[in-house]
Parts: structure tokens; sequence; C-alpha cells
């Protein structure tokens, strides 16, 4: 899968505000069990579930079971690479401004070195 | 999101800096992520005049932005569009200095161009997911 391909789907299910309350839930008290993670929100079950695969295919969180409980975990680097591409105008102007102002800051000192 | 500022404190006097701001010379040194070959640089800095830069970063990958100088008034303001050619969203530029003891201050904006309606929906529909994508990482 190309990034391209990663980011459509990582922004294609933040979409949707259940699954971002899932996972802002997830980012306060990780490790939750499914059940606990139903509970505040005034949807089944059923329909949590199918939540989760969504968020589970698209790797921003992994479900592991031990015993009869399953346990939520985020996983965080789709959401990292999509925070990327979100600031890349950002991380592409303070590179360069870095030069710039490098640059400039060599030109002033020769010209008072040259007595301008 | 709609809108990104930079301020830098520069020791370098505003014509100096304006200069590098706006000549093909210039925005050829400073412009990019590395300092990969410049391929192509033109610019006629004037109300109207429009500028290109082409260049390789050093992993490789052709870059090409190009854009059209709204406003040049040495040695205190610049305004222009700004794209990646191949890109359909456009940014509006706009670079103040303003002379301090120690060189210039510069404050760097880039935003939408206002009449860029799609585009300004498409960053209305991203920046709910935004404040909260940010607040999964604070």
């Amino acid at each position: 899968m190309t990034q391209a391909e990663r980011l459509d789907r990582t922004f294609a299910v933040l979409s949707d505000a259940t699954r971002r309350a899932i996972l802002a839930r997830l980012e306060r008290e990780d490790g939750l069990s499914v059940s606990e993670l139903a509970r505040p929100h005034a949807i089944k079950l059923p329909a949590i579930m199918k939540h989760l695969d969504v968020l589970d295919d698209a790797g921003l969180i992994a479900r592991s079971k031990e015993g009869r409980t399953v346990t939520v975990r985020l996983q965080p680097k789709p959401m990292r690479e999509a925070m990327d591409w979100l600031r890349r105008y950002e991380r592409f102007w303070n590179t360069s401004l870095d030069r710039l102002t490098a640059l400039a800051e060599t030109r002033e000192a020769e010209l008072r070195k040259a007595g301008k | 999101m709609t809108s990104l500022t930079i301020i830098r404190r520069i020791k370098a006097r505003p014509e100096i800096l304006f200069d590098l701001l706006v000549t093909a010379d210039g925005i050829s040194q400073w412009w990019g992520p590395d300092a990969g070959p410049v391929l192509l640089s033109e610019s006629d800095p004037r109300a109207g005049g429009h500028y290109r830069l082409k260049f390789r970063t050093l992993s490789g990958v052709d870059c090409e932005t190009t854009g059209e100088f709204l406003e040049v008034t040495r040695p205190e303001r610049v305004r222009m569009t700004w794209r990646w050619v191949g890109d359909t969203d456009a940014s509006l530029i706009e670079m103040v200095l303003r002379p301090i003891p120690e060189g210039t201050a510069l404050t760097f904006t880039q935003s939408r161009l206002p009449d860029d309606a799609t585009a300004r929906g498409h960053e209305k529909g991203w920046n709910g997911s935004l404040d909260k994508l940010e607040a999964l990482f604070r």
C-alpha cells in the first residue's frame, strides 16, 4: 500500500465522530476492554464492534484477547503519518527559513567586514 | 490550520533579506527542504510578475513551484501566490519585514487563497478532525 493510500484510509476512518471518540478515549485510557469502551456510547455493542473492525483494518488500533476479555490499544503509526502530512508545509518552510537565515546573516557579516 | 505563521529574528538588514526573498538567485538558494541542486530559477519581482523554481531534493525527487507576485514593496513586504506544479491547491504567501536593532523581524504567513472555495470546504471538513488528531498527541 502506498503512502497516499494509507493516508486516504486514515482520513476516511477519522471522518466518523464515534470512531474519533473511541480513539480519543483510548488516548486517555489505553488498554480498555471492548465492553468498557462501549459503555459511554449510546450505541449497541455490535455497532461498536463494527467500528473497532474498521479501526483495526486501518491499523489505528490493535486488539488482543486475554481469557474472555478483549483489550484494545492505540497504534500510533498511521496517525503520525496523517499528522506529518497535515504539517508538511510547516516543515517545508521552517527548513527553508533556516537556510534563508544562515544565508542573510552571512551576507550581512560580509558587508560589515567590507565596512558597508 | 487555515494559515501558518512563522516569525524569525534575523541578524541582517531588511534590504539583504528582501533581495533573497524575491530574486531568482535569492530564491534558488533557500527554498526547499535541503541543499539539493536547483534545476531552474526564474523571477520577475513586480506586481503581476511570475516566478518559477525547479529543484531536486537530495533524495532525488524533482519539485517545481510557481506563482505570481501580488505586491513587491522593497524592503518591507511581499505578497505572492504559491503552488506546487501538478497540485490544485494554491496558497497565498505574505512576508513582512520589520527593522529591529539586531537586524530584521520576518513574519512569514501562508494561507489559503480566499477565492479557493473548494479547498476551503475541504479545510473546514478536516479542521474538526485535526483538532481531535492533535489532542491525541498532546
